[in-house]
């Protein structure tokens, strides 16, 4: 299956050549004494690359990937030279994706812990339902990001869409630019030191040097929903 | 909160459009400003399986033995795509169920019951527990659009994957867990606060349409290697549409849930008032599986309001694979049990009526999170006597499929079957009793 190219720490993987059923099924038999770094030619937009892995390794996808890239990530480093499809590194664990172009809608959608990294911009609905992952977006994000986000840390160094944090349970959001509207018990908290320092850790570690903790605004729940108060009932 | 219903005499006359119910829901909304919520299931009386009888073997039909000679129960679901589809002994599964609307030790009774007959469990919104996992042979793991506790390796450990896209209990809704019930362990495998009233999302967070669907499953099929079925659970409401969608999605199974369906926790309104009865969901939804020549091969399963064996054999003879069960299996573990009678009483109950799932003060320890109620209930009582109530049912499904001459419980058909009412016949499809009458394909 591994091209030519592939080495004892090295595999190369051709998906105009090789099934993707195949190269999925080869990431999840990793073993220690398997190939540390991968590397995938032609994706070509294929759905689900390397969805499911479970093992300290890194993948390079070498060109645009399709929906669910990395989904379930678990340990792994998947680096997408391209742009990403829907629900990128949904559900990730651990570990972490970058996407040096853009993601589309969903990108970590319920992720529960790890790093997601998007270099360009991100569409709608960025961070929905996550659940401890930690996203950082260089560009913006679309219309209703961070939706009934539970856990975890969204951190937005252009601008946030209509409706950001819409139903908002524990998670933080940190906003450099503009937001075009806040959802129901999104509000603006303040920026202690502690969120500075976390913020400035968030950039370290997606590798965003050109801006400064201090240019961002966080947001969070205003813990208005959480229990039914008849006198909210229009914000439900 | 007094009403003026009690105390009936001759000159007092309830109103059919007021009744005692009714008005109790007026000046309860007057008094509280929210709407009801509760559990259970419909409650209102609509077309159902009752209405439906089986004609029986006679002078032109042949019968089979009862107790003597085979009439066969197993059902193998999901060999469309998985390389691991389940085969269970009996057509009866026990539909999900979340921990955290169930306590654990129900959870468990629940896995021991199943397994002691032969047939699958289901999680449900708020992850995979070690305790029903370790007391279910088979488990089958939802994806919910809440992806309460979801994780790859609770995927893996699953026999089956069921994506829910809807409840029949409310079509269009999504999962509701209240306050009460959101103890240390319901927050931490949910990862929300504890105590809040959780009201989870109504679609999934990552696809919108059964295009996106459909690569979903790929992804999943992906992340496990081929080797679980995939099923898809549907809210009774455009089964014929739904069916098709689910099949050309890729769905090994389909799972449908009538009106009557069950939840721990959902507005009354919702309950009563949306999606279609079981009875009028089954012959669009084998259509459409005998249109795209996948009856049999995807594999129905039908859910809500399935209580007895003639229940079963009913659902099976218009088209049903198997069918699945979760209120009942509850009654059959001790809920509304006269035994727990003191305590219903203490919480404005009585047994045979308790539907307050969602407040978690459940006498019989079944819905609550509560360890002190947790702990009355016992879980291999429990699971004994839902594989009591288990076998019984299979008996009685084999006792009419033998009296139709069927050597196998798949192999009733609607021709086995007449209908006591017009609208009966008419969603059922099978003719008026003593009438060759079908109304809507016949004069």
């Amino acid at each position: 299956m591994a091209a030519p190219a592939s080495g004892l720490d090295f595999a190369e993987i051709d998906l105009a050549e090789t099934p993707l059923r195949e190269l999925n099924a080869a990431l999840h038999a990793l073993a220690d004494g398997s190939p540390k770094h991968w590397r995938i030619l032609n994706p070509r937009g294929a759905h689900a690359i390397a969805v499911g892995v479970d093992a300290p390794v890194d993948i390079e996808i070498d060109g645009h990937a399709g929906y669910y890239c990395a989904g379930m990530n678990k340990q792994a480093t998947v680096r997408v030279h391209g742009n990403a499809g829907v629900g990128v590194a949904e559900n990730i664990m651990s570990g972490s994706v970058v996407v040096e172009g853009n993601a589309s809608q969903s990108a970590g959608a319920s992720g529960h812990g790890g790093l997601l990294s998007i270099r360009g911009s991100a569409s709608a609905r960025c961070g929905i339902s996550m659940k401890g992952v930690d996203i950082v977006v260089r560009g913006s994000v679309g219309h209703m990001s961070a939706f009934m986000a539970q856990k975890g840390r969204l951190v937005v160094c252009g601008d946030a869409g209509d409706a950001l944090g819409d139903s908002i349970y524990e998670a933080r959001l940190y906003v450099r630019g503009s937001v075009a509207s806040l959802g129901a018990d999104c509000i603006e908290k303040e920026m202690r030191d502690e969120h500075m320092a976390e913020l400035a850790d968030l950039l370290e570690r997606a590798e965003v040097t050109e801006v400064e903790a201090g240019d961002f605004r966080r947001y969070g729940s205003a813990r208005r929903l959480y229990n039914f108060d008849i006198d909210n009932a229009g914000a439900y | 909160m007094a009403t003026a219903t009690s105390g009936w005499r001759p000159g007092l006359r309830e109103s059919a459009l007021y009744d005692r119910n009714v008005i109790h829901a007026i000046q309860r909304a007057a008094a509280e400003g929210i709407y009801d919520i509760r559990g259970f299931g419909a409650k209102r009386r609509v077309p159902h399986f009752d209405d439906l009888l089986f004609l029986g073997a006679s002078i032109s039909r042949y019968p089979l033995e009862g107790y003597r000679e085979r009439c066969d129960t197993d059902v193998v679901l999901g060999d469309r795509h998985a390389r691991k589809p389940l085969h269970l002994k009996i057509p009866i599964t026990i539909a999900g169920m979340s921990f955290g609307a169930l306590s654990g030790p129900a959870k468990e009774a629940l896995g021991r019951g199943a397994s002691a007959v032969g047939t699958s469990t289901t999680t449900g919104d708020g992850g995979m527990t070690p305790e029903e996992r370790g007391h279910s042979d088979v488990l089958v793991y939802q994806l919910l659009p809440s992806r309460y506790g979801m994780n790859p390796d609770d995927l893996r450990k699953a026999d089956a994957i069921e994506i829910v896209v809807g409840q029949g209990a409310k079509p269009g809704g999504g999962g509701m867990l209240l306050g009460q019930k959101i103890s240390d362990r319901v927050a931490e495998m949910r990862d929300l606060p504890k105590g809040i009233d959780q009201r989870s999302a109504c679609r999934h967070p990552d696809w919108t349409g059964p295009d996106d669907m459909e690569i979903k499953i790929q992804e999943l099929r992906e992340i496990t290697d081929w080797e679980k079925p995939v099923f898809v659970k549907v809210a009774a409401s455009r089964p014929y549409y739904d069916v098709a969608l689910a099949v050309k999605a890729g769905a090994d199974v389909v799972v449908l849930d009538g009106m009557q369906g069950g939840t721990a926790a959902t507005q009354e309104v919702f309950i009563e008032h949306a999606g279609i009865p079981t009875l009028a969901a089954i012959r669009p939804a084998v259509d459409a599986l005998v249109e795209l020549g996948m009856h049999r091969k995807v594999q129905l399963i039908v859910s809500g309001g399935i209580r007895s064996g003639a229940d079963v054999a009913k659902a099976l003879a218009l088209g049903a694979d198997a069918v699945s069960i979760g209120v009942a299996a509850l009654i059959a573990m001790g809920d509304n049990s006269p035994e727990h009678e003191e305590g219903y009483t203490e919480i404005g109950a009585s047994a045979g009526f308790y539907d307050d799932w969602h407040e978690g003060r459940d006498p019989a320890g079944i819905s609550t999170q509560i360890d002190e109620l947790a702990a009355r209930f016992d879980p291999e009582l429990g699971g004994r006597r839902l594989a009591n109530y288990l076998r019984t049912m299979v008996l009685e499904t084999q006792t009419l499929a033998r009296a139709c001459g069927k050597s196998h419980v798949h192999n009733l058909e609607p021709e086995d079957l007449v209908a006591l009412t017009a609208e009966a016949a008419a969603m059922a499809r099978v003719p008026l009793a003593g009438t060759s009458w079908i109304p809507g394909l016949n004069e």
